[in-house]
This record gives C-alpha cells, sequence and structure tokens, in this order.
C-alpha cells in the first residue's frame, strides 16, 4: 500500500494523544488508590489538554486524507457496517470526554457524587476519566480495525494489529506522560517512564508477532485466482495504462526491499530500545530533557512504523499491476 | 445525486444523431455520431452498416479526442523569411496567400517540366482524387503509401488470382473450418476480421496462427507455430510440397480454373522457353489472357485446346508436341520445384520441427479435401458448363505486411497464393473471396506510362501514374532503361512496383537522382518520422542545402490535420481538416469497401464545421486544379468546372458520358441506377439517407467462381467494372514474371534490363516461388548482427495517428523492445533494462521488456509510438519522446553498394516494397552513466501559430465541453 | 432478483482496448461523468477509466498463450466495498444488483477502494470522489434508447463480440446458459465476494488425422503416370 502521510500523522498521532490522556487517568487512579501521590488537577488537566490537541491535530491530519473534507459529516452514517464511521464517531467522543476530563479538573470538580464500596469516592473527574478510558479503548479498536477489518489486506488482516495499535498508541501516549511530567518538574516521570518502558516492551513484543506472522503469511489470491488461469507460469506482460493509474499510485509504495529493511530496522531501533535506554539513563540521570528527547525519538519511530505498516502490506489488486508495456 | 434510473441523455441536452464513416485508421466503418448540443458526445457503430455491423474499436471510440487534439493545425503557414527549414519558425497566412504560392510555382512547373512537381500522399484510400491530380498536372511522381506498407501483398496476389487481402478480398470465415494466418495481419482488417475470428471461434473453426510473435489474433488462435521472419516462404512451399506429394491438391480446380495443366515451352534454348505454347488462332488484343493454349489430353495421349468439353488432361508429365516442341503442364514444373522444398529442408531455416509442417499440411488438404461445402446455388461458367451447386474447400488463410514487408515478399505471397490455389479455395465457400472490383484480369489493364515523352509541359500524364506492367514494354523507363519516375518505380529496379514507393521519395530528390524536383507536396504521410526508413538521415536531407544555399529540395508543401514531426521542415503548412468535417468519397475507383456478396462504397458528410481554417485536403486539390486550369477541372471556356469537392463527386465522369464516377449508388437522373449511370444531383442526399453507404449486394450466383463465373462477369462488365468479360485464370504459373526473366536473359525481343540489373531481374522474376534468404540478410554479417527486429502497430493505434489523443495515448504512451529472456540472458541484462539495439545502420537506446511470446532469434516493439519531443501538440518532455523510441533509425531505406547498383532500394526487387522488416540487429546493455532517455532526441519542435494553447493539468471532458461538472 | 453483470469470453478476445475507450467516451459525457485525465498531453497521460484490459502470458516459449484481459468492477454479489463505505456512498442497487457510487455523498476516502480485491475503483484525482463502472447504468436505463442501444457502450462495441451482458440470475438469460456451457468462472474466488462478472476460459479447437485418412481411392495422383516410357529398355524387353 502506498502510505499516506495524512494517515500515519493520524494513526501517529491520536494514538498518542490516547495513550497521553489513559497515562493521565491511569495516574489519577492510582493516586486514589494511594499508590502515587496526589497531583493537583492542573497536572491532569493539562496532560489532558496535551492529549486534546494531538488528537485534533490528527483530527486535522486525516481531513487531508479525503477528497472532500466538507462533506466529512456524512461518515458518521454507516456505523452499523464501517469500521472507519465508526472511528469517525468515537474519535470526537474521545476528543469530547478528554476535554471534559480536562475541564472538570481544571474546575476543580472533585466533589464526590457517591461513594463505591468503604473508601472510593466517585467524582466528575473520575467518572468521566473512566467513561474517557473505555471510549478510548473503543477508538484504538476503531481505528485499528479500518486496518484489521480488511479481509484482503492479509497482513493487516489480523488481531495483532489491534493490539499493536494498542500497545504503541500507549506506550507513545506514556511516554509523552514522562516527557510531560519531565517537563512541569512532575515526579511522576518516573512511574509514567517505567509503564512507558513496559508498554513499549509489549508492543515490541506484539509488533514482532505481527512481523513474525507476516513473513510467514501465504497469500489466498495468486496471479492464477486473479485472472483464473492455472498454469504455473504466468506473468503479466502489460496492465493496460503506461502512465499508470489511481491503482499503481494507491496500492504502491514505489520503494525498493532495500528501503523497506532498512526503514524496519530504523523502527525497530528508534521505537524500543532507544527510548527504553534513554528513560533509563534519564532515571539515572535525573534528567528532564531525556525523557522529552526518548518520546520525540520514539514518535519518530512509530511514524516509520506505521509507514511500514503501510508499505509492507501487499493488497491483491496488486496483482493487476505489475508490468507496463 | 440524480437517480441513474430516471437520467436520459436525452433530457441533458438536444441529441441529435448523424452518421458518417470512420476514419480513424483505413478500416473505415459506419459511425454514428452523437451531438449533444452541437458537440460531439458520443461516437458509436452503426448497426446497420455493413462493414462492421454496430461495432467501434478503441480509436473510433476516442474520434472525440481526436477532433478536440491541441495538436490540430487551424491555419495556413508559411516559413518564416530567414528562418531554417525544420525549426518550425511559422507565420500563419491567409488561404489565398497559400494557393497565390502554390498556382504560381506550380503553374511555372507546369509550364516547363511538369515532373519537377512531385505528389505523395500517406493514404491509400484517396487515390482516386490525388492521382486523377497528378495525372492532370501531368507529373509521374505520384504514389501513396501501398510502397512502403503491403504492396507485396497486392502485387503477389493480384498477379497470382486476380485478388488479394483486405480491400481486395479475403479470408470467408463464415464458412471456412481451418483459418491460418501468416505474420502480422491485425490492421488489414481491424473489426471485420475481428467479428469474423471471434464467429469463427465460436462455431468450433480451428485457428492457426504462424507468426514470430503471439499478440493480437495469434493470441486467440487454437495453435501458435511461431517461426523466424522472412522465412514464410520457405514454410509455405514446404507445406505445398506435400501437400502435392501426398495429392492432397484439388484436381478439377486446378485442371478448371488455373494455368496448371496448360502447356509450357520447355526447351531452354529457345527465345519463348517457359512461355505457355500458344496454338494458331485468332486472338483478340486486350489486357487479358488469351484461351489459345493447349492441354495434353490424357485419353487422346496429345495436345488438345484448353477447356475442351470432355477433355482431362495431364497436371504432370513431359511431352513433345507435334511440332517437336517440348512441353510441360506448368503444374508439373511446380512439382519440379517444389522437390527440394521439404519439410526437412525447410525446418532449420523457419525453426518449425519438420513433423509440424508436415502436419500443418496434412490438415490443410485433408480439412479441403474431406469437409467439402456445397451450396445449392446455379451458376455458369465462362466455358457454358452449368453447374447445380457451388462447391468450396474449407480452408482460408490471412496475410498481410508479416509476409509483405520482407524483400522475398514478392515470391513468399505467390508461393501462398498458389498454396491457395493448390487446395482450390479461390472463390469459393469458405476459403478466399473477393471484393468488387475485383477479381481483375491477371494483370490488371491500367499501365504506367511506357517512357519520358509521357512527360509533357502544360499536357496531363499519358497514361496513368500507377498501373500494373505486364510485360517489358509496360515499364516506364528511357532508351537507356533507366527510371523515368522520381521513386524509380516501374523501372527495371522495381519492375512491379505497382503502389510506387514512397520510401525513397526524399532521398532521390535529395540526391538528384534521377533527377532534381522543385515542389514536394506531402499530404498526410509522416516522412519526417514513422513513415521513413533512416529518420535520421532524411531529416537531414530535408534541410540539406546546395552550395549556393538554397534547399536541395527546394520546396515542401505538407498538408496535414496535426502539427506532425514532417511539419516542422514545411515551407508551406496546409491545415487539413478532421473526418468529422469534411466529405469523403470512398470510392469504387479507389480502394472501396466491398464485402464479399457484392460492392460498397461509402462517403464521409461533416457533422462539424471545420475547425478555424482547416479546409480538406480534397477541396485544395479542387481550387489549385481549377487555378491551374487542369483540363479535368476546367470547363472548355477556361472557366472553372466544379465548386467544390462535393460538386466534383456527383458531377465528374471518368470520361464524358461514362456513367462512371467516384460513387457507384444512386447514380442516374432519379438515383436508380447502380455503379453506372448519369451523375445525379441528389446523389449526397441519398447516401445521408442511407447511413452514407451504398451497398449492392449480387445475386447469389454471382457472389462465387467469379473469376470464371460468366453471369458475374458480363454484369461486372455492363456495369463497368471490368472490360472483358475473360475468365481470370489463375496464374499458378506466372508467365508475365518468365517475359521479364527472358528480357533479363536476352531473348525478349522488346526492352531489357541494363546490364548491371540482368542477373537480378533474372534471379528474382522467377514464373514459379523460389525461396531467398531477404537481400539484407544476405548483405549482413548475421553473425555480428543475429537478430530480426519487427515492429507491429498495437490494435489501440494501427492504421492511425494518435499519439495526439489524450486517451489512446494513456493506453500506449511509450514502448519497449520486446524479447526473449534468453536474449537478455545471453547479453547480460535484465527486464527492464536500458539497452542499445544496433544495426549495421545506427543504433537507439529504448528499454526492454522480457517476453515468451516471441521466437528467440526476433525482437520487435510496437511501431511509431515514439514522438518527436513537441510534435504532435504534445509537451517536451512526454513519454512519447522521452521514453518511446522509433525503430526507423536502424532500418535503411537503401541497400549497401552491390553489382546491381550504388541506391538500390531496400526494397522487394520485384515490387519495390519496403522491405521494413529485414532488418537485423544486436543489443546490449546500455552504459550506467547513459541518460534514462530514449536516443536518438532531437531539438523540441515548438507550438505553432494557430495550435491550441497548452491545455491544462486536467481534461474533464463532457460533450465538448472542458471543465468541471 | 435480478443481478445484471458482464460476461467476458476470454477466448475471442483479441486485446483491442475497444471496451476501454468506448466506456470512457460514453461515460465522461454520461451520468457517471466526467471522467477526467491528467496531464493528458504532457509528460506521463494518466486519467480515470472504468475499464482496462491487461495482457498477460502463460507458459514458456514455444508453449506461450497471450491472455487479453478485460477488467472493470465485478459488481459481487457480496460487495466488500459496500459496508466499508462510511457515508454510504458506495451502494448496490437493489433493483439490478448494480454497485453505483453516489458522488454527492461520497467523501473521497478510498476505504471502499481497499475492500476491492480487484482494483476496480478509481479515485477521480480532480473531482476527488471515487468512480467505477456502472454497467452503463443511464444507457441500460434509458427507456429513451432502442432495445438494442440498451447495453453498456463496452457491449456494443467490442469487435469481437466477448461481452455479454445480462441477468446472471435468470437460469435462462444469454449469460447463464454461457457460463453453465462455456464453463464461466469468478475472478478470485477465495474471498467470497460472488463476483456477479463472470469469464469465459480459452477453448482449442483440434484436428486429428488418422494416417489412413491421408490417401483417398481418389488421390489425384493416380490420375497422373508418375513414371514415363521414352523407349528404353525393361525387362520385359528381355526376359523370358
Amino acid at each position: 500500500m502506498h502510505p499516506a502521510f495524512s494517515v500515519i500523522l493520524l494513526t501517529t498521532l491520536i494514538g498518542a494523544g490516547q495513550g497521553l490522556y489513559l497515562a493521565m487517568v491511569t495516574g489519577q487512579l492510582y493516586a486514589i488508590a494511594r499508590f502515587l501521590p496526589l497531583q493537583k488537577d492542573q497536572f491532569y488537566a493539562l496532560g489532558s489538554l496535551v492529549a486534546l490537541v494531538m488528537l485534533v491535530a490528527g483530527l486535522g491530519a486525516s481531513f487531508f486524507h479525503l477528497g472532500r473534507p466538507e462533506r466529512a459529516w456524512r461518515a458518521a452514517s454507516k456505523w452499523k457496517t464501517s469500521w472507519l464511521s465508526r472511528e469517525v464517531i468515537a474519535l470526537p467522543l474521545v476528543m469530547f470526554l478528554v476535554f471534559a476530563y480536562a475541564l472538570a479538573h481544571l474546575m476543580e470538580w472533585t466533589e464526590p457524587l457517591f461513594r463505591v464500596g468503604q473508601s472510593l469516592d466517585v467524582d466528575v473527574t473520575l467518572l468521566l476519566g473512566l467513561l474517557g478510558t473505555l471510549a478510548s479503548f473503543a477508538l484504538y479498536v476503531c481505528t485499528a480495525m479500518i486496518y484489521a477489518g480488511v479481509k484482503f489486506l492479509e497482513e493487516w488482516h489480523t488481531p495483532l494489529t489491534v493490539t499493536n495499535f494498542i500497545f504503541f498508541g500507549a506506550a507513545s501516549g506514556f511516554m509523552l506522560a514522562a516527557a510531560y511530567s519531565a517537563y512541569v518538574g512532575n515526579p511522576l516521570v518516573t512511574f509514567f517512564g517505567t509503564w512507558a518502558a513496559i508498554l513499549t516492551l509489549v508492543a515490541l513484543v506484539s509488533r514482532v508477532a505481527h512481523l513474525a506472522r507476516n513473513a510467514r503469511i501465504k497469500h489466498k489470491s495468486t496471479i492464477q485466482t486473479a485472472i483464473g488461469v492455472r498454469h504455473t507460469v504466468l506473468t503479466q506482460r502489460a496492465q493496460g495504462a503506461t502512465g499508470g493509474s489511481f491503482n499503481t499510485r494507491e496500492f504502491f509504495h514505489g520503494r525498493s526491499d532495500r528501503t523497506l529493511g532498512l526503514v524496519r530496522a530504523l523502527y525497530l531501533i528508534l521505537v524500543f530500545p532507544v527510548p527504553i535506554l534513554l528513560i533509563g539513563a534519564a532515571y539515572v540521570t535525573e534528567s528532564s530533557t531525556l525523557p522529552i528527547l526518548a518520546f520525540a525519538v520514539q514518535f519518530l519511530g512509530l511514524l516509520l512504523e506505521r509507514w511500514s505498516f503501510f508499505a509492507e502490506a501487499r493488497h491483491p489488486q496488486n496483482l493487476y499491476y505489475q508490468s507496463v508495456a | 445525486m440524480q437517480d441513474p434510473v430516471s437520467y436520459s441523455d436525452g433530457a441533458v441536452g438536444r441529441v441529435e444523431v448523424k452518421e458518417t464513416t470512420c476514419y480513424m485508421c483505413a478500416c473505415r466503418c459506419g459511425i454514428r455520431v452523437h451531438l449533444r448540443d452541437g458537440e460531439v458526445r458520443y461516437i458509436d457503430g452503426n448497426p446497420k452498416h455493413p462493414l462492421n455491423k454496430g461495432v467501434i474499436c478503441a480509436k473510433g471510440s476516442s474520434g472525440i479526442m481526436k477532433q478536440y487534439s491541441p495538436g490540430r493545425l487551424t491555419k495556413p503557414l508559411r516559413r518564416k523569411s530567414g528562418a531554417e527549414r525544420g525549426e518550425s519558425a511559422f507565420e500563419a497566412i491567409s488561404w489565398d496567400e497559400a494557393f497565390g504560392m502554390l498556382e504560381e510555382r506550380l503553374g511555372k512547373l507546369r509550364a516547363e517540366d511538369p515532373k519537377k512537381f512531385a505528389l505523395f500522399t500517406g493514404r491509400d484510400q484517396m487515390q482516386a482524387l490525388t492521382g486523377m491530380f497528378a495525372k492532370q498536372f501531368g507529373t509521374p511522381n505520384y504514389a501513396a503509401h501501398g510502397g512502403f506498407c503491403s504492396v507485396n501483398m497486392a502485387a503477389g496476389l493480384i498477379y497470382t488470382i486476380g485478388g488479394s487481402f483486405w480491400e481486395f478480398g479475403g479470408p470467408d470465415l463464415e464458412r471456412a473450418k481451418l483459418f491460418v494466418m501468416i505474420g502480422t495481419a491485425e490492421d488489414h482488417h481491424s473489426n471485420p476480421l475481428k467479428i469474423a475470428i471471434s464467429e469463427f471461434k465460436r462455431r468450433g473453426g480451428r485457428f492457426i496462427s504462424i507468426n514470430p510473435i503471439r499478440t493480437g489474433y495469434s493470441a486467440i488462435a487454437d495453435e501458435w507455430v511461431p517461426i523466424k521472419p522472412g522465412t514464410d516462404g520457405a514454410l509455405i512451399m514446404a507445406i505445398t510440397h506435400e501437400i502435392v506429394s501426398k495429392g492432397l491438391f484439388d484436381r478439377e480446380f486446378l485442371v478448371q480454373y488455373t494455368n496448371a495443366a496448360e502447356l509450357v515451352v520447355n526447351d531452354p534454348s529457345r527465345d519463348d522457353h517457359g512461355l505457355f505454347y500458344r496454338a494458331e488462332m485468332h486472338v483478340e488484343e486486350g489486357c487479358f489472357d488469351p484461351q489459345n493454349k493447349l492441354w495434353w489430353e490424357r485419353e487422346l495421349d496429345g495436345p488438345i485446346s484448353t477447356h475442351t468439353p470432355g477433355a482431362d488432361p495431364r497436371l504432370m508429365g513431359s511431352y513433345t508436341l507435334p511440332d517437336g516442341t517440348p512441353v510441360k503442364p506448368s503444374f508439373q514444373l511446380l512439382k519440379e520445384r517444389l522437390e527440394q522444398y521439404t519439410p526437412e529442408w525447410a525446418a532449420p531455416i523457419t525453426g518449425i520441427p519438420a513433423d509440424t509442417i508436415r502436419r500443418l499440411a496434412h490438415e490443410m488438404g485433408v480439412t479441403a479435401r474431406d469437409q467439402k461445402i456445397e451450396l445449392p446455388v446455379k451458376w455458369t461458367d465462362c466455358w457454358d458448363n452449368e453447374h447445380e451447386s457451388v462447391t468450396g474447400n474449407p480452408v482460408a488463410f490471412h496475410a498481410m505486411r508479416g509476409l509483405a514487408a520482407h524483400s522475398n515478399g514478392f515470391q513468399s505471397i505467390r508461393a501462398l497464393g498458389i498454396l491457395m490455389t493448390v487446395l482450390g479455395t479461390i472463390d469459393r465457400p469458405g476459403g478466399f473471396r473477393h471484393k468488387a472490383p475485383y477479381p481483375r484480369p491477371i494483370p490488371p489493364c491500367p499501365k504506367p506510362p511506357h517512357g519520358p515523352e509521357a512527360v509533357q509541359p502544360n499536357t496531363p500524364l499519358d497514361g496513368l501514374p500507377l498501373g500494373w506492367p505486364a510485360k517489358p514494354e509496360d515499364l516506364f523507363v528511357d532508351d537507356a532503361g533507366e527510371a523515368v519516375r522520381l521513386d524509380k518505380a516501374f523501372s527495371w529496379e522495381y519492375p512491379l512496383s505497382v503502389h510506387g514507393l514512397m520510401h525513397n521519395v526524399i532521398t532521390n530528390a535529395w540526391r538528384g537522382d534521377p533527377y532534381p524536383i522543385d515542389t514536394l507536396l506531402l499530404f498526410m504521410a509522416n516522412m519526417a518520422w514513422n513513415s521513413s526508413m533512416n529518420t535520421s538521415e532524411v531529416r537531414k536531407m530535408l534541410v540539406d542545402k546546395q552550395p549556393n544555399g538554397e534547399y536541395k529540395i527546394p520546396f515542401l508543401v505538407v498538408c496535414d490535420t496535426f502539427a506532425s514531426e514532417t511539419v516542422a521542415f514545411a515551407d508551406l503548412v496546409l491545415p487539413d481538416t478532421s473526418y468529422l468535417e469534411r466529405h469523403d468519397a470512398l470510392s469504387m475507383l479507389d480502394r472501396p469497401i466491398s464485402e464479399y456478396d457484392g460492392p460498397v462504397d461509402s462517403v464521409r458528410i461533416p457533422v462539424l464545421p471545420p475547425k478555424g481554417e482547416c479546409k480538406p485536403f480534397q477541396d485544395v486539390l479542387i481550387e489549385l486544379g481549377s487555378r491551374l486550369k487542369l483540363p479535368a477541372f476546367t470547363k472548355e471556356d477556361g472557366s472553372r468546372k466544379y465548386r467544390d469537392y462535393p460538386d466534383f463527386i456527383v458531377n465528374y465522369e471518368t470520361s464524358p458520358g461514362s456513367g462512371i464516377g467516384f460513387l457507384a449508388g444512386w447514380r442516374g437522373q432519379g438515383g436508380d441506377k447502380v455503379l453506372k449511370g448519369e451523375p445525379n444531383p441528389r446523389q449526397w442526399e441519398m447516401y445521408a439517407q442511407n447511413g452514407c453507404v451504398f451497398h449492392y449486394e449480387l445475386p447469389r450466383n454471382y457472389q462465387y467462381m467469379r473469376n470464371w463465373n460468366k453471369g458475374y462477369l458480363h454484369w461486372a462488365r455492363a456495369h463497368g467494372m471490368i472490360r472483358y468479360a475473360e475468365p481470370i485464370t489463375l496464374h499458378l504459373y506466372s508467365e508475365v514474371l518468365q517475359k521479364f526473366r527472358l528480357a533479363a536473359q536476352g531473348k525478349w525481343p522488346g526492352r531489357k534490363p541494363p546490364e548491371r540489373l540482368r542477373k537480378r531481374v533474372e534471379t528474382h522474376f522467377d514464373p514459379l516461388p523460389f525461396y531467398s534468404d531477404p537481400l539484407e540478410t544476405q548483405m549482413t554479417d548475421t553473425r555480428r548482427y543475429p537478430l530480426n527486429a519487427l515492429t507491429q502497430r498495437p490494435m489501440a493505434m494501427y492504421h492511425s495517428w494518435d499519439s495526439q489523443n489524450a486517451w489512446l495515448r494513456q493506453i500506449h504512451s511509450h514502448n519497449y523492445l520486446f524479447l526473449s529472456p534468453r536474449v537478455g540472458i545471453e547479453n547480460g541484462f535484465e527486464d527492464g533494462d536500458w539497452i542499445w539495439v544496433e544495426s549495421p545502420h545506427g543504433r537507439v537506446r529504448c528499454m526492454c521488456r522480457f517476453s515468451e511470446a516471441v521466437e528467440p532469434g526476433t525482437v520487435w516493439t510496437w511501431n511509431a509510438i515514439g514522438k518527436a519531443s513537441g510534435a504532435w501538440g504534445l509537451s517536451a518532455d512526454a513519454d512519447e519522446s522521452r521514453k518511446g523510441f522509433l525503430l526507423n533509425h536502424v532500418i535503411a531505406e537503401e541497400l549497401p553498394p552491390h553489382e546491381a547498383g550504388e541506391h538500390l532500394s531496400n526494397a522487394d526487387p520485384v515490387t519495390g516494397q519496403a522491405a521494413w522488416f529485414d532488418v537485423r540487429v544486436r543489443v546490449y546493455k546500455a552504459e550506467e552513466g547513459d541518460p534514462k532517455m530514449t536516443s536518438p532526441q532531437f531539438k523540441p519542435m515548438p507550438r505553432l501559430p494557430g495550435q491550441e494553447k497548452k491545455r491544462g493539468k486536467w481534461q474533464a471532458y463532457v460533450a465538448g465541453v472542458f471543465g468541471k461538472k | 432478483m435480478t443481478q445484471l453483470a458482464l460476461v467476458i469470453d476470454l477466448n475471442v478476445c483479441v486485446g483491442c482496448h475497444a471496451c476501454v475507450t468506448s466506456c470512457k467516451e460514453w461515460n465522461t459525457s454520461g451520468w457517471a461523468g466526467p471522467m477526467v485525465d491528467q496531464d493528458p498531453y504532457g509528460a506521463s497521460p494518466t486519467g480515470t477509466f472504468f475499464n482496462r484490459v491487461q495482457t498477460f502470458e502463460v507458459g514458456t516459449f514455444p508453449n506461450t498463450e497471450t491472455v487479453h484481459f478485460p477488467k472493470s468492477c465485478l459488481h459481487c454479489e457480496e460487495p466488500p466495498c459496500v459496508p466499508v463505505c462510511p457515508t454510504g456512498a458506495s451502494y448496490k442497487r437493489e433493483d439490478n444488483g448494480v454497485v453505483l457510487v453516489d458522488y454527492d455523498k461520497c467523501i473521497g476516502c478510498k476505504y471502499c477502494s481497499w475492500a476491492c480485491p480487484y482494483g476496480a475503483r478509481e479515485v477521480d484525482a480532480e473531482q476527488k470522489v471515487m468512480k467505477k463502472c456502472t454497467l452503463c447504468i443511464d444507457r441500460i436505463t434509458d427507456a429513451k434508447l432502442s432495445e438494442r442501444d440498451r447495453k453498456p457502450a463496452c457491449v456494443l462495441a467490442c469487435p469481437a463480440g466477448a461481452r455479454l451482458f445480462g441477468d446472471v440470475h435468470d437460469p435462462d438469460s444469454e449469460v447463464s446458459v454461457a457460463i453453465r456451457e462455456h464453463g464461466g468462472y469468478q475472478l478470485m474466488p477465495e474471498w467470497g465476494t460472488k463476483p456477479s462478472n463472470h469469464y469465459l476460459p480459452r477453448q482449442k479447437a483440434r484436428m486429428h488425422i488418422d494416417p489412413d485418412e491421408l490417401t483417398r481411392v481418389d488421390n489425384p495422383l493416380r490420375k497422373e503416370d508418375l513414371t514415363s516410357y521414352t523407349g528404353e529398355e525393361t525387362l520385359d524387353d528381355v526376359a523370358w
């Protein structure tokens, strides 16, 4: 597939945004459970607002993918069948909840509404946080299912696509939370950094499993089934248009296998070991810039990972577009 | 969005449908042009048209994009004074100025030396008018594109069976059981053959394709027999060998309808050796074949007049006539000739296993013999034998340029004609069928002028510019036996060059050999590009000057619809109209579109007004003819005879009161006569009312065996299609060729070839087909140049001029050299690499594409996809010029100097057919540092005055409107 | 329910591209138009086409087959492109099974093209909406046209008659009979998309000649003296 920069940005930005938001909620939950010191509301509010900015930026990027963005509102109508439609509903919902969560913290709407069990005071922020968490997970699933749901793209058609999206998003979000904490001088940087490292490792497992699966993939469609001729030697001579077509632009990355391998190696380094090492180093040196660097490096790596995710998917339609003559 | 079910085109705008005839290629299908608010919205096939029956091809469907192409010329242009030729520095002028220039210049030439004016056209189907103009002007220097297209096919078969493929005749696939197509033939006939082949296949017919390349029609063949290029003659003769030696020939057919049983003088010491023995009897003079020949009667064991009722002649044996003349039936001579051509002999030459050759022969012979067709159609032959039925042997063939465009093509095609004859398939159901006005006498009656005295100032040419020589006296040579025509047609160099040699015109004119000319008028012929061999050099010749600074070809006039490469070299450019803007007559005097069942001709009637100041070339000729006061265009009082082309078409008669004009339909005052009749002032109207086509269906009993069908021949004579109602006996043995051979041997009482050409004429004017390597192969080091290089036109482009067409060029914007992966491995390059293709004459750089569908000794490409930068309204960096290439650069227009001459055409020595497919090449990888661009490249051609501005990045066509919906 | 479709006969398709340009020609000025061309006279032209003819080579020399393969939307019975559309622009007609795009609803997200394994959809690079074969819906349903003309442009154009058009749900239709009798098949059956368009395979006519058939009693060679006697001595002259 041709990696569209708009979609790469969309998925990585909202993934990180959701992750950051989840990190904020996690921080709050830990604080409620008294595993962590409670932070000022402003911390959660600001973090969530950063998350919101990323979601908005992602949404903005997505418009560049649309031919007719002015009609984007129509996209919500087919939620019964279309994961894309569901994403279009889930994304604003998440944005709303993130915004509301931030607002609640900002306004310090922390009066307990009711109590669960013996000691859990439920306030508006917690309620919104939980709802937002659910919505975020739903959004991860929707976003991932846009890709995982297309059965023709067998590289994508696996639950590992969903886990990748969740763990990459969460890891980069927690990394961002660490960076944010470091930036504002909040001690939670270690907590977020540790979780970011753990999530990164889980993402690594998921992605490596995905790569291993795809390396062994045997595509259902072959050139034989594509044109319905049974013969072991069957090649296309001419695709019918020497100047190419939408089909050659949308479904081919146009890069060499070497480039593909290079990008894969690069993201495997940038997404996994480097940020973990940087976070570790930050832990040791108590540096406030290294976590920021860690996030930046990982996000860059994720952009490459997402590029690679598109490039490595081989669409069966490509069987019809093999040769110009 | 509106529900499409409630949408109707008629509701969007005012819709009208006009019928006319397509001209996106030379096929001439009937079309319906659907206009919406006066602009072209859709062009489809006319379902009522006999040729295409409603279908249309890729080109026809893209006619809109031709009409609106920014490559179109719209104004007459004159080369700016001071500007160099070839730089496209033009200024727009008025038609009055253009006509004034031409009138003055041509008037002077006509008064001084008419042959200094040469008119060559890229189209065959307008020859009736263009040829007549040349004759009226008085110049012999006229021809159309047949000489570099497929004249071998026309001449080879017409000199054998009195008809040929394409416009002249074709395979009767409606009834054939076995169809054999040899060589590339897709471009002649396009839609009708596609229709016929698919129906043939659906009926379960067996289709064999013999071709070095498997594309196009060959793709759907039941069997593909790959063959080495230029060796078709060897294959055909080996097949014929097997058929004759197994007795699979149609004896009865050969005896009755061919010269197979006729006795040939067989005494090399005699001057009439190799001629038919002629009995003493009264013979009427004419261009037909007199019947004063003899058979050897079986029972009588003695000579008898041919076609004596009840006689049964020998086809084989050697006999002595009572007067002591040793004779043999010509079939015996054929049999002797074929003895050497065994399948085993042909196998290494053709690359086809001997067993396959034998099997092909058996399939043909057994199908012809055992699957006979009998139609209950009564007919009478020329000898008054009544036949209760028409029978046929259902084996049909088709071939065109693949066989023709080789220097041994004439004899290969003669061999094919003989194979078709031996199988008994001529003008019989399931075999080969003629199309009116064919069959014609062998050879047809028109003759070229006989000597330089035919060209006189202010006088029409004495003879036709093109014709059919039957003996050395019919040649157009001077006392030294050298050419009178600029292209040296009808000289001893190419005696039967019945379509001229357009491919040598520029080189000869540049060299001044046989003489310099003044004005060359090219119509629709891209001689500075794909229509010339040796293109790079020809482009230099066009701009080459004398020491005095004058161009070697002083004045070049180009009439074209588009800014072609040749336009760049013009001194005067005449903008032609598109086919939707003109009147045309696809005339019986020319190459009509007849069907097997009878004559068909058709017209074009404009559906749109001419763009800009475009003027149809025919109107230009009528205007010029009137201004120059050429007799046919002038009344006795010296005033103009015809208002314009439509007026000319209606009122012109070949001679006063002949009743024969350009159009055969609706003649006579009331339009009730066919073929012959006085002019009908409402003829155009009647064509318009009938879909622009006239189809006369012959009675069933006139539809077959027309060479010998008494009723048909008399009908044809009565309707002015043929001069003699005499049988047209098939020339299994060609006495015509033997006459030229005798002249070369010094045994002919009349004209003799110049010394240098004697051996060449003696060798190639063999009355029976023989096989020899193509001339270029004989003169090339085939170890250094091991590969044959071929070209063919892709179906979306063939017989067309459509790189300027936004839709068609998307299918083929550039081309590759196709070759076997084995060639790539041997030469160290990969699929898609940039490579050089080199012949002894030059080299081109291009990209290669591996293919398993090509014989490994052959490389090939789609022809004329490559264009010169900036031509045809394309941008200077268009794929056509940067990635497309032309193989013509490596094909020479002349053979290397040898004993027969310094500057002989790279052509068939019999017909002058351009030997495009003889070229030998080698291929090797381009250097790493070479530009990723084809070579050679030429300086970009600028946009010309009157040509539309560059279109934007987008083009959204909606019924004549470019823009958003 | 009616399911209109094309049946494409690879046995007779010669790859002439008539279907390609006749489609473009009809549709660019019709309901589904315009069909934009990009860089039409420039370096590498490209544009929207609903139909393409491709060429494949089967086998190795000399046993090579060249297959010309026209490809357009297959109007699947289970069109995977329809449910993924977020706006409902992509739809399958209830009345005749034709899969269409409503340009006014299309947001140009291209998702439907990802969900088509056949590459049958093309985004119009200027109008930015998804376009595809409509089976010439504005012809086949236009009652103002004659019955003969109420067919897709490609079907009417095809010189080889390689394109049949009709209702594949009607077992007696021309297309159903062709599919049944000539081994009609679907592309990429592995996906369960149930394409309505079918392809007819190559079929070979062969000839078998028994060696005994070669010579018949009426062989014309028997009418000729294949030896000739010119007076020389023979056994018949000297032996007793």
